[in-house]
């Protein structure tokens, strides 16, 4: 049944995104973009791209989305109560230990491990997230679409002076790639 | 603690919370602190250190986190209930109507154009992000941290290793580590 698959997907995501917020994205890319389908390449770097402009973690609005993409808004709820069920759980046994002050050295010794780890398969979401957004279809030269290249070299500009915030930069972008476009239309 | 607050009020608070602060992650952390501790009183300081110490050491959005564990200190498990439900939500709602203008209009000439640029700046800001989190990284236990990088990379992008077996790998290394051998003692 789609929805108990739904919440037992989103569940395992849940569990296992350690290390800050795009930690999820390789659990994504390997879940529900390779695993079974229900975003392409492209709609999950449109997700991580509209999630900086809307309210809310990556992790819940992934859930939310490709929930309510697979089974609407009941796939919604499900995907999203999936996706936090693990935290709540180990939260509240945690919490009932620590606020009896008890240390919890076991999760900072694993965290050492995972921390570095997760950096490693983050870099693997960026490398597909960089191929399906330059590239329309296979990667190779006459696939490169120009209006992206120049959006990634102006925003890796940007990014690197460190003067303009995220949901700026996004903005600039979605500006950057609709002149570029209109530009090539009135070229040819 | 004296004051109390209702569950109504937590519900409340987290919801409009959660619906305003924009980029997830860290950024809660101050708002949350502003409502419960500065304006409310009803955390102290060393409280919310230690439920942000928590939240971060967790799986999952440490946004959510942060949220159900000052829920828990306010109101205990129903109070973590009321703050989890209330900072989903706005997710879900926003999100779910999203969806339906992605799925009409992301052909749409314009649309399509928007989200072209986009992708480029986000793939940008994304490797720019790694890199930073890789430098962070490695500031302590430069050589073991840099192996399980490159470690987990190349499992994964050339043996397509499961993402799972990966992750429950380095929490084990990560633990075996560190149990046996002091923070000092890791090159």
């Amino acid at each position: 049944m789609i929805l108990l698959e739904l919440y037992w997907v989103f569940l395992q995501i849940g569990a296992f995104a350690f290390g800050g917020g795009y930690a999820v994205l390789p659990l994504i890319q390997r879940f529900v973009v390779d695993g079974r389908g229900w975003l392409t390449m492209r709609e999950m770097t449109d997700l991580v791209s509209i999630s900086q402009m809307t309210p809310g973690p990556i992790a819940i609005n992934s859930a939310t989305f490709v929930g309510t993409k697979v089974a609407g808004l009941p796939g919604a709820i499900v995907a999203t109560l999936g996706n936090v069920t693990p935290q709540f759980i180990l939260m509240m046994i945690l919490a009932f230990f620590i606020f009896r002050d008890q240390k919890i050295g076991f999760l900072e010794k694993m965290l050492k491990g995972l921390k570095p780890g997760i950096v490693g398969l983050i870099a693997i979401a960026a490398i597909s997230m960089f191929q399906s957004s330059l590239f329309e279809g296979a990667v190779a030269l006459e696939n490169l679409s120009i209006v992206s290249v120049v959006a990634f070299v102006i925003g890796f500009t940007l990014k690197l002076t460190k003067r303009f915030d995220l949901i700026k930069l996004i903005v600039l972008g979605a500006f950057i790639g609709i002149a570029g476009n209109l530009m090539i239309l009135w070229i040819g | 603690m004296s004051k109390t607050i209702k569950l109504r009020e937590i519900f409340l608070a987290f919801f409009k919370i959660n619906a305003f602060t924009f980029g997830g992650g860290y950024t809660i952390v101050p708002v949350i602190r502003d409502e419960f501790m500065k304006k409310r009183g009803l955390i102290d300081e060393e409280e919310m250190l230690s439920l942000v110490a928590l939240a971060q050491s967790g799986p999952g959005a440490m946004a959510i986190s942060t949220s159900l564990l000052t829920g828990y200190r306010l109101r205990g498990w129903q109070g973590a209930l009321t703050a989890l439900l209330a900072s989903i939500l706005p997710c879900l709602l926003i999100i779910s109507v999203i969806f339906y203008f992605y799925e009409a209009f992301s052909t749409n000439f314009w649309v399509k154009s928007a989200l072209l640029g986009m992708g480029g700046v986000i793939s940008a800001v994304l490797m720019l992000t790694v890199y930073d989190m890789g430098k962070a990284a490695l500031k302590k236990n430069k050589y073991f941290s840099l192996t399980l990088m490159v470690g987990a990379f190349v499992a994964s992008f050339f043996f397509q290793v499961h993402t799972i077996l990966i992750i429950v790998t380095l929490a084990l290394l990560g633990l075996g580590t560190f149990s046996f051998f002091d923070e000092g003692q890791v090159k």
